[in-house]
């Protein structure tokens, strides 16, 4: 079983001048990086790291956005044999004491003993860290890094490390997320790679373009470990970049005749909603060959609109297909669409919501359009349990639980939470489900989390700074998402108790929420709503009951008139 | 002729934005930088901008650093007119 050196060691060695990515930024020319040019500047960092003291086997934290540095100081890390995990970087609307609150919760926890970031960025780090406190020793300036050079793999640790060794480490963002490192193996990415390609059907000519961020799994895994560990072209731009200019993508795809891409259900929409006609000119997407819907929950009409939209570009329908993922399998448990048309299927609404069963539709009754996330990629099983742990039968649903060769090795430092994500060496997934021959559908989430734009948010972190907010106690506030049909993703609805009903007080305090939350961890509420005190319904333990209070909240809309 | 633009601006972000069509946006109120509005809707805004006032705003040109209020988008408007 090889390891992630290795194959960057063959890589160099057999095809030194091919490009392993192109690096993509709005006003400047595009940037080919060779296999010759990425090992050589992965050097640079690698002998740094050695310099600095770190060992083989610690964790380095890096916090660079989308370039060359974050290249180089990844591969470097893989090449020295640290663990590389990559921070998200300070974006403009989040409050630097947050930032620093999340970094400090990030480096308690994982223990990391070196940081990688910008000179201009270092008293940032500072701010939460100095080296010599804790577990830090260094934190390295990326222009004060070697120069890139000749490697020499034997001096390197990333040759030796065996391959049931922690090969990278994976974060959800906020403060609960980042205290839950995704601990994986070399063994555990290679086997999904590997499967994976399987599942899809990896051509020797494949070119991958993405605009995603690289601190998720989807980004990670499908569109950046993927394609430079197996050889294939990768076209990259930065989120914040795609998200001001989502044409770019397409235009990406026409000039590389690019043949993969990753998409969270969110970006069909917006992509359809938001390119003007005239970026399009010119543009041919008969290349695509696979764009795969993943990371949040997956709607039939995002993809029937994105085809119909970019059909004439030369669109290929069966292009639109589908996949269940996260970190704790690596990246994919399931692939959709690859072997004949997405499956999809009309379902009696009511029999799905109260008795828990997919049956199909009747005549003239509500029904859902369900898209199925597809059939489980090689060497990953997958079974619905009942709340008991029982398997359900096909057609019933239940929580999706999953058996690989590439599950997680388990939270990092967190034995407590490895150990309640296991049921008999099931990992249970959180999320609700059912299977129709094999093939899955995802129903809903067990767990309180809220997934906006792929990204997933803990609602817990959105109410304790709801708390903050002079008018709101602890404990009276209760986050949580509803979907979007027009933006393809989840809104963030906040609701929360207060004592006062003078309506230009609670317009204040609403607005103080809104504030407190945007800046304090970067989400946007759609909507604030407040309410008197004794509304919130709680648990027997007192915690707020987030789906009871998500059925109240829309039943109080519905009443109103207000649709949601 | 700048007051019309700021007032437009101001309806647009508040009803078709923020979906709160009472808020009133203060011309030097902070937009981009505040997390007013959200990375999702600045390109909304930019077009909105093209097709309301024929000006177009380059997608690198929406960030704060180029404007973060009305007063700053107007005066942005208004040069390129």
């Amino acid at each position: 079983m090889p390891t992630f050196s290795d194959l960057l060691k063959q890589h160099y060695e057999r095809n030194p001048d091919q490009v392993s990515v192109y690096i993509l930024h709005g006003g400047q020319p595009d940037r080919p990086v060779t296999y010759r040019e990425l090992i050589y500047g992965a050097t640079g960092y690698a002998r740094t790291f050695q310099k600095k003291g770190i060992q083989p086997g610690e964790v380095v934290i890096l916090i660079l956005q989308h370039g060359i540095d974050l290249l180089y100081a990844y591969f470097g890390a893989i090449l020295y044999g640290a663990i590389p995990s990559i921070m998200p970087f300070l974006t403009e609307k989040l409050l630097p004491e947050r930032y620093y609150i999340n970094l400090a919760a990030l480096v308690k926890v994982t223990k990391p003993t070196a940081i990688v970031t910008y000179p201009d960025f270092v008293a940032d780090v500072h701010a939460v860290v100095k080296p010599g406190e804790g577990s830090i020793k260094v934190v390295i300036v990326s222009n004060q890094v070697d120069d890139p050079g000749e490697p020499d793999f034997a001096d390197f640790g990333g040759l030796k490390r065996k391959p049931e060794d922690i090969v990278l480490l994976q974060h959800s963002s906020g403060t609960t997320g980042l205290q839950k490192g995704v601990a994986l193996s070399h063994q555990a990415v290679l086997n999904q790679l590997k499967d994976y390609s399987e599942a899809i059907y990896l051509q020797p000519d494949d070119i991958f373009v993405s605009w995603l961020p690289l601190y998720h799994d989807m980004g990670l895994v499908a569109c950046w470990l993927m394609p430079i560990l197996l050889g294939r072209p990768l076209v990259i731009m930065s989120p914040f970049e795609w998200v001001r200019a989502p044409y770019r993508l397409l235009q990406a795809v026409s000039r590389y005749k690019g043949t993969l891409s990753w998409l969270p259900n969110f970006a069909f929409n917006f992509c359809t909603q938001k390119i003007r006609e005239r970026d399009l000119e010119g543009v041919d997407l008969s290349s695509w060959r696979a764009i795969s819907n993943c990371s949040e929950p997956m709607r039939w009409d995002s993809l029937r609109v994105f085809y119909e939209r970019f059909k004439k570009q030369g669109l290929r329908p069966e292009a639109l297909v589908t996949c269940y993922a996260m970190a704790e399998n690596v990246f994919a448990v399931t692939q959709g669409g690859m072997d004949g048309p997405v499956a999809f299927e009309d379902i009696d609404r009511d029999s799905l919501q109260i008795n828990k069963v997919a049956e199909p539709a009747r005549l003239n009754m509500p029904y859902v359009r369900m898209l199925g996330a597809g059939k489980t990629i090689p060497n990953t099983a997958v079974r619905i349990l009942d709340a008991g742990g029982h398997p359900l039968p096909d057609r019933t649903v239940g929580e999706v639980v999953l058996k690989s060769d590439c599950i997680l090795t388990g939270y990092y430092h967190r034995q407590d939470a490895t150990e309640k994500a296991f049921l008999n060496d099931w990992y249970l997934t959180g999320d609700f489900g059912y299977l129709v021959d094999g093939e899955l559908y995802i129903t809903g989430r067990k767990k309180d989390l809220i997934i906006v734009g792929g990204k997933n948010i803990f609602p817990q972190d959105l109410e304790q700074l709801a708390f903050e907010v002079s008018g709101i106690h602890a404990g009276r506030a209760s986050a949580f998402g509803v979907f979007n049909d027009i933006t393809g993703t989840e809104d963030v609805v906040l609701v929360a108790e207060v004592e006062t009903s003078d309506i230009s007080k609670r317009q204040k305090i609403a607005e103080d929420v809104r504030t407190t939350i945007t800046r304090g961890s970067a989400v946007a509420l759609r909507y604030v709503h407040l309410v008197d005190t004794h509304w919130l319904v709680k648990t027997s333990s007192g915690k707020t009951a987030r789906s009871a209070n998500r059925e109240k909240f829309l039943d109080e809309m519905q009443a109103k008139g207000q649709k949601f | 002729m700048s007051h019309d633009v700021l007032n437009q601006l101001s309806q647009y972000i508040g009803c078709e934005l923020l979906k709160q069509p009472d808020r009133v946006i203060r011309p030097d109120e902070a937009l981009l930088s505040s997390g007013l509005i959200d990375s999702f809707h600045l390109v909304d805004l930019g077009l909105f901008v093209e097709e309301k006032f024929g000006v177009r705003i380059d997608d690198f040109e929406l960030s704060a650093s180029t404007f973060d209020t009305l007063d700053q988008l107007v005066a942005l408007i208004e040069s390129r007119r």
